[in-house]
């Protein structure tokens, strides 16, 4: 009876580790908002593209070929430093990328790209920033990838580091085939 | 004394104590706990008028009304929309398109009246709840399933 | 280079820690004295290698060394030197590394310090503080490495996040974890006195002094956050009832009740089995704490970055930790004898009464914070529980505290008598009732906040009256009271300030929920608002320019009754590089509470400002200042020194 007393705080805290290995679970992750995106149809867009070639929509991410979606500024520091990392992967790979040029003045953005390189197949401008929200973007840069047919599978927020690179997109870039 | 009598009037008194917090815990939880809803479980009419809640779901673009220290603004979970006054300073991260958590007090009308506005410190914040009921809304936003 | 170093010298202190609890646990089982000695080295090579280690990427973001992620995600060149400083552990890896920082500092002093207790015990202490740091040290490495590389290397970093930029902000970590770590060692004595079967007098001694350095610093942590959020957030308040803030809440309390049970092992002998408890608990929610901060767990308005993988390891430490040290509790406590014999009336029964109503409130903290996720757990509904639940749990068990709290010192060890103590409460009960007349004069209608500053009065004038007894007053002639005074043991003192201190806080606490005054409104320039006896007109608006920032300036002219003016100028701050903007409210401290203003969004046709007197908030920090003060004195007296050798003998 009195070893009752002792065994308590054991039960006590077998309860909560519980509750608490179950608040751990993916399902749950607080983060999980982005993963709402994965899985599902692109968001519908129509934006301008950068360099005046008319209005672009979300069926350009449907053409068949794998994409990653990436958002960028002149004004973001960080995007300048995954930009190494954009244009390996568009020259040496080939992967395509549209760039979306978030809250950006064109002519900035243009100067930016033409004195960084440009690694984009197509640049868009989302100079209201309202696509960026529809894709549920926090803070730039942040980097999507579509399948051929327009759904999200990965979403990447903050520069793509070398390291994101190999144990997350590579495996996933892949496994598409490319 | 013996220690017979010494024992036990320790635990009359530990479990008096653990009745009083037992009981002032049953008691605050009848009025106290406050239920987190998205913008959709509140136009289905599943909150009672005048109950303390919390609501939360993404500020509506263009629907900021500001004047002097009134505001009003909508949010949504993408379903849904639910009209937010509020008097006082909103939290620096406070935008269009953000995620955000009110609580207040939603009226006949369903209005809502918060009394304190929350955003998190750091811009890449969706609060869980409201990352919830987006979730169950079952839309990011209008027109992503088609 | 040196980040290689410092990467070599983080894996070392694994082996390190490795070497520390074998050869403690093993050479206190043998007896055998070598080993033991060879444990107590690893203890100090162990801290070495981390100080390096630490040193190391110290000067990674000192010298902004961006090819390292860390360095890059949290600092930018353009940040002043001392946030750069900070930065080392504004992030999870640093602050990790900070952790284990501390507990090898609190492991090396154990070895240092602690060579006047019996080897095996020393040894034992050492071992499982090398248990907790081995834990800890394979966290880092295999999940959280501060020294992982980004390559190419980016230009600049992202920036540490602006509210985080803070003086209260970059000293608040390192103090709460000095305080949650040093907690380790009360919970290392624990075990280790399961492991010998033996808890007595002298066991009390050792582990209050530990218990007391922990307790100072997270005190002084706490109050420093809730100042932070105070002067930075620029609401007004100080204490939300916020996860974070809780987590680091409840071991203050299990630990302020384990400060105080340990002075009955020490005396009396009594309240073993509990003791030993309460040093598991306090530094398993300690535990908890750090975990609940780095999940994302639940719900917090300010949280770390969230990363599953983690969280599983930590969890993972956790239930090792917390359930061994459980389960060899329930094990070997039961086998304890009990103490001496107390009457309910004496002063151990009144610190038994603090410890049950120390431990039944953090129960109703810890039931407040972790509710949500078990009624998540059942039935996957969200529901949050904000301060009015603890004001009716917790506040109310803070009066009997208080209560108690008074008379606890009055109260004579063993056996104590009614007649006598109601004797000495004539006084008390006097400069309260006095204390509450005036309250009642000058704040006519409201008997709470009577109330509660009543209850600070009697804690006040209890100690008062206590001291005074110590020195023989009244009947001594003051001469002799004077003399006696240089002979108190400083722990008197001590315990005397603290006391005095907590309830100076509550006068604090009282004060400003219950007569602060605020207006919010739109002004122009040259519009004039009074307030509580204030005068403040808004002068103009002005830009201005900081090292990393760019700012929008109020400045406003306040008057006060007494016809002093002075200016007042809050600010709003936009951080380019992380696109965020902070509040910078304008305080001016006065003996009565602070003039508070901050400035919110600017409008076509004004600003909107907030104007605040907040009552007697200056006290809260005047009261826990005098709580850590007290404490400080306490530690200085040479009673409670570990190595004093009279002690050891005479246990």
């Amino acid at each position: 009876m009195r070893r009752l007393f002792f065994v308590l705080p054991i039960v006590v805290f077998l309860a909560l580790l519980a509750a608490m290995f179950w608040g751990l679970n993916s399902e749950r992750d607080p983060g999980a908002l982005p993963s709402m995106l994965i899985g599902k149809q692109a968001p519908v867009f129509s934006l301008p593209d950068l360099y005046d070639q008319g209005l672009v929509d979300e069926g350009v991410l449907a053409d068949g070929t794998p994409k990653l979606l990436s958002f960028f500024a002149s004004w973001c520091i960080p995007c300048l430093a995954e930009h190494p990392v954009l244009k390996s992967l568009a020259n040496d790979r080939g992967i395509n990328i549209i760039g979306v040029a978030w809250k950006n003045k064109a002519d900035d953005a243009k100067g930016w790209l033409e004195k960084h390189g440009n690694p984009y197949q197509l640049t868009l401008h989302d100079l209201p920033g309202r696509t960026g929200i529809d894709w549920g973007v926090y803070g730039i840069p942040e980097t999507f990838l579509v399948d051929g047919k327009g759904k999200v599978i990965f979403r990447h927020a903050g520069p793509l580091t070398p390291q994101i690179l190999s144990k997350k997109l590579m495996p996933l870039l892949e496994g598409l085939g490319l | 004394m013996g220690r017979k009598q010494r024992r036990l009037i320790i635990i009359l008194l530990s479990a008096l104590c653990l009745a009083a917090a037992a009981a002032l815990v049953m008691l605050a939880f009848r009025d106290n706990i406050v239920f987190f809803f998205g913008p959709s479980e509140i136009k289905a009419g599943k909150v009672q008028p005048g109950k303390r809640i919390r609501v939360g779901g993404l500020v509506v673009e263009g629907s900021v009304v500001k004047v002097g220290e009134k505001v009003s603004f909508g949010i949504t979970d993408g379903n849904e929309s639910v009209d937010i006054h509020y008097v006082g300073i909103l939290p620096d991260l406070f935008r269009e398109g953000q995620g955000i958590v009110a609580e207040g007090v939603l009226n006949q009308n369903l209005v809502f009246t918060a009394s304190e506005v929350l955003a998190k410190h750091d811009e890449n914040y969706m609060p869980p709840e409201v990352a919830e009921a987006l979730k169950k809304s079952g839309h990011w936003k209008e027109g992503m399933e088609q | 280079m040196i980040n290689e170093i410092g990467h070599f010298a983080l894996v070392l202190a694994l082996g390190l820690a490795i070497a520390q609890s074998l050869f403690s646990l093993w050479g206190a089982a043998k007896r055998d004295l070598t080993l033991m000695t060879i444990g107590r080295r690893a203890a100090y090579l162990q801290f070495f290698a981390l100080a390096l280690s630490f040193a190391a990427l110290t000067n990674a973001f000192l010298v902004s060394d961006f090819s390292l992620a860390v360095v890059a995600e949290n600092s930018h060149s353009a940040k002043p030197l001392l946030f750069k400083f900070a930065g080392v552990w504004g992030n999870h890896e640093g602050s990790i590394l900070l952790w284990v920082l501390i507990l090898a500092l609190f492991g090396a002093a154990v070895s240092w310090f602690g060579q006047g207790l019996p080897v095996t015990l020393q040894a034992r202490v050492i071992g499982v503080q090398g248990l907790i740091g081995l834990g800890f040290l394979a966290f880092i490495v295999g999940t959280s490495d501060p020294f992982l590389r980004v390559f190419p290397a980016p230009l600049d970093g992202r920036d540490l996040n602006p509210l985080l930029q803070d003086i209260g902000l970059a000293i608040h970590p390192p103090m709460l974890y000095l305080g949650y770590v040093g907690f380790s060692v009360a919970f290392a004595f624990a075990i280790a006195a399961l492991l010998e079967g033996q808890v007595d007098a002298a066991w009390g001694r050792w582990v209050r002094p530990w218990t007391l350095v922990a307790w100072i610093f997270l005190t002084g942590g706490i109050s420093l956050g809730s100042w932070w959020a105070y002067y930075e957030l620029g609401w007004g308040g100080w204490w939300f009832w916020d996860p974070v803030e809780n987590v680091s809440f409840m071991p203050w309390l299990t630990g302020t009740a384990l400060l105080h049970s340990a002075i009955v092992v020490e005396k009396r002998e009594a309240l073993r089995s509990w003791t030993i408890l309460l040093a598991i608990l306090t530094f398993s929610l300690s535990l908890i704490g750090t975990f609940i901060v780095r999940s994302g767990l639940l719900t917090s308005v300010h949280a770390f970055a969230v990363d599953p993988e983690r969280g599983v390891f930590i969890l993972g430490l956790l239930a090792i930790a917390i359930g061994g040290s459980l389960i060899l509790y329930a094990w070997r406590a039961p086998d304890m004898k009990g103490g001496g014999i107390f009457a309910p009336v004496s002063r151990e029964g009144a610190l038994l009464l603090n410890n049950l109503l120390l431990a039944t409130a953090m129960a109703t903290v810890f039931l407040g914070t972790l509710y949500p996720l078990i009624i998540e757990a059942i039935n996957g509904a969200k529901i949050s529980i904000g301060p009015p639940f603890y004001s009716q749990t917790f506040v109310p068990l803070m009066v009997p505290l208080l209560v108690a709290m008074g008379i606890g010192p009055l109260l004579p060890w063993k056996r104590g008598d009614l007649v006598k103590l109601a004797g000495r409460l004539k006084l008390v009960a006097l400069m309260t009732a006095f204390v509450m007349a005036i309250v009642l004069w000058k704040d006519a209608g409201q008997l709470w906040p009577v109330f509660g500053i009543g209850l600070a009065a009697w804690v006040i004038s209890t100690a008062l009256v206590d001291l005074a007894g110590r020195l023989g007053l009244p009947k001594a002639s003051l001469a002799v009271a004077w003399k006696r005074a240089g002979g108190l043991p400083r722990a008197a003192y001590g315990m005397a300030l603290a006391h005095i201190g907590l309830a100076v806080a509550v006068i604090g606490m009282v004060g400003s929920s219950f007569w602060t005054e605020e207006f919010i409104g739109l002004m122009k320039s040259g519009d004039s608002q009074d307030l509580a006896g204030y005068h403040f007109q808004l002068e103009k608006m002005e830009a201005a320019e900081g090292p990393n920032y760019q700012a929008r300036r109020a400045i406003v002219s306040v008057q006060d009754s007494g016809g002093n003016k002075y200016t007042m100028e809050p600010e709003q701050r936009f951080y380019p590089v992380r696109k965020q903007t902070t509040t910078e409210a304008a305080i001016r401290t006065t003996l009565w509470g602070d003039v508070y203003v901050t400035l919110g969004e600017v409008q076509k046709d004004g600003v909107v400002l907030r104007l605040a007197f907040r009552s007697m908030i200056p006290w809260l920090w005047f009261g826990a200042l005098l709580l850590v003060l007290g404490g400080l004195l306490s530690l200085s007296d040479r009673r409670l020194r570990v190595a004093a050798p009279s002690k050891v003998s005479e246990a």
